[in-house]
């Protein structure tokens, strides 16, 4: 039991993650009056692209080929550490909240570097953006993380999400609300979600993410596009575990209360797209600097 | 129920954030109503069940004024003189936030002495209170839409207001009365006057105001 539990939690990221992005786009579509496609299309995409083959442009070298296999390799590492609610990841150690951010953010490397490969201009745009955005997201997170690792007194991912809600006083009480909603801002960088970039652009000017990956296609695009769910079901994880604030104890109560949560979350995601307009580029620092803001105040809220 | 008073104290550290970030006049507004629900809020959960009579009405005559009415003439302001945005801030937006964090650490700062000695309520509520005083006082300096000030002024009031509720709760009713006639009598005098202004200049930027000759 103690050994199958946390293998569960892993088994149900990578089994469910692509239905997070079928949800979204179900939401979406419902607030715009359609019907939508499927919510378990982007496994028949998944499926459809895993049985192509992949063609590489003559200017690529092996860096352009590395990129999408390690982004999948990084992300799918840092899946294994972390939490389910109070159930703790496959992985625990001192400090691994650092090693996650920075296995998502060597992800984030090989993506760049892959797309800066292909030599194309429109792709070294979207890398540049990236970075420019993710420098600042990479703050919040990890002072967001170090918030929550001072309020609890611990520091892996496990012992900070198992300790949060825990007892009768929680260590951190509501700055942990501060730390979501400093999250919620993270989640919607990280994942290129509307407000920062649209998923849905067809104009390669304006995109961020999807620009960078406009060179790979087949079998390469197939393990972007998983790995980029698992990254969003990698914060919705963390998300969803800081916001409810009660441990149940029982292994599959708490597995399906935050299974629940991660959904609910990918359904807010699907109402934030459709309810707010994507941000001037000059806005979306401003956006970050706000989660920043509110980081430091959930700092100096705890530490007092 | 201390936990609840905590989460609405946060909430209005949140809308004073909101305040100091967003450039959408309508938005301001909207704060200041945020801002009485979460002041109310506080109240509530603060004190110790069953409520008095004249508490209850109190805290219902505060949220009509603060909630309702104050803003209604705001946003009623804003119509007749057509300004959506705040456009040029003397303290731009981002440095406005960073500010706000400073300004929240001074406040944590300032009553670390006083934790103690608070008898009333949760230890945040003075820091949160002086937060928000200050985020008027910055809003207030740093922006130059005679509306925009307005809500400074307001927002200040509201801080007063949280510190009114932390240090006595059984404060005369008759006292806090007063207070909220004030600021009511304030708010609506400065609404006609912005308006006023408006018709007679065609803007309403303080910072033009000075240069005026007879």
């Amino acid at each position: 039991m103690t050994v199958m539990t946390p293998i569960i939690n892993v088994l149900l990221a990578l089994i469910l993650s692509p239905l997070l992005i079928g949800i979204i786009n179900r939401t979406k579509a419902r607030f715009a009056g359609r019907k939508g496609q499927p919510l378990l299309q982007p496994y028949h995409d998944l499926v459809k692209l895993m049985k192509k083959g992949a063609v590489y442009s003559t200017t690529t070298t092996w860096v352009f080929r590395l990129g999408p296999v390690a982004g999948l390799g990084a992300v799918l590492v840092a899946v294994t550490m972390v939490p389910s609610g109070g159930m703790g990841g496959l992985f625990a150690f001192a400090g691994d909240f650092i090693f996650m951010a920075y296995l998502l953010g060597l992800a984030r490397f090989v993506t760049v570097v892959a797309a800066l490969d292909t030599g194309s201009a429109f792709e070294g745009m979207g890398a540049s953006r990236e970075v420019q955005f993710a420098i600042l997201a990479e703050v919040v997170l990890l002072l967001g993380l170090a918030v929550l690792a001072i309020g609890t007194r611990e520091t892996s991912l496990t012992g900070i999400y198992g300790k949060l809600w825990d007892t009768s006083a929680p260590a951190l009480g509501p700055a942990a609300l501060l730390v979501a909603f400093a999250f919620l801002i993270v989640l919607l960088t990280e994942n290129a979600r509307i407000p920062v970039d649209d998923p849905n652009t067809h104009l390669e000017l304006t995109m961020i993410h999807e620009v960078m990956v406009l060179d790979h296609g087949g079998v390469d695009l197939a393990f972007i596009q998983y790995g980029a769910a698992l990254k969003l079901w990698l914060f919705a994880a963390l998300l969803t575990g800081l916001v409810i604030p009660f441990r149940t104890g029982t292994f599959y109560l708490e597995v399906m209360i935050n299974t629940a949560g991660i959904f609910a979350t990918a359904i807010l995601v699907g109402v934030i797209e459709s309810a707010m307009a994507r941000l001037r580029l000059v806005y979306v620092p401003e956006m970050l600097i706000v989660g920043l803001a509110v980081t430091v105040a959930s700092l100096l809220w705890i530490l007092r | 129920m201390m936990m609840w008073t905590d989460v609405f104290i946060l909430g209005l550290v949140l809308t004073n954030f909101r305040l100091l970030v967003t450039s959408r006049l309508a938005a301001v507004i909207q704060t200041t109503v945020f801002q009485a629900v979460a002041l109310i809020a506080i109240m509530l959960t603060m004190t110790p069940r069953p409520w008095s009579l004249s508490f209850m009405t109190l805290s219902l005559i505060t949220f009509v004024v603060k909630g309702v009415l104050l803003p209604w003439l705001l946003s009623r302001a804003m119509r007749e003189v057509k300004v959506v945005r705040e456009i040029e801030p003397l303290v731009g937006y981002s440095a406005s936030v960073l500010t706000g964090v400073i300004l929240l650490g001074l406040s944590f700062l300032i009553f670390i002495p006083l934790k103690s000695s608070a008898s009333m309520g949760s230890d945040f509520l003075l820091p949160g209170a002086l937060f928000t005083t200050l985020t008027g006082l910055m809003v207030i300096v740093s922006r130059k839409k005679a509306l925009t000030q307005v809500v400074g002024y307001l927002v200040m009031e509201n801080g007063v207001y949280a510190f009114g509720a932390a240090l006595a709760v059984e404060e005369p009713m008759l006292v806090q009365m007063g207070v909220l006639l004030d600021v009511f009598v304030a708010v609506f005098i400065m609404g006609i006057t912005v308006h006023q202004i408006s018709r007679e200049f065609d803007h309403i930027d303080t910072d033009r105001l000075s240069e005026l000759k007879d």
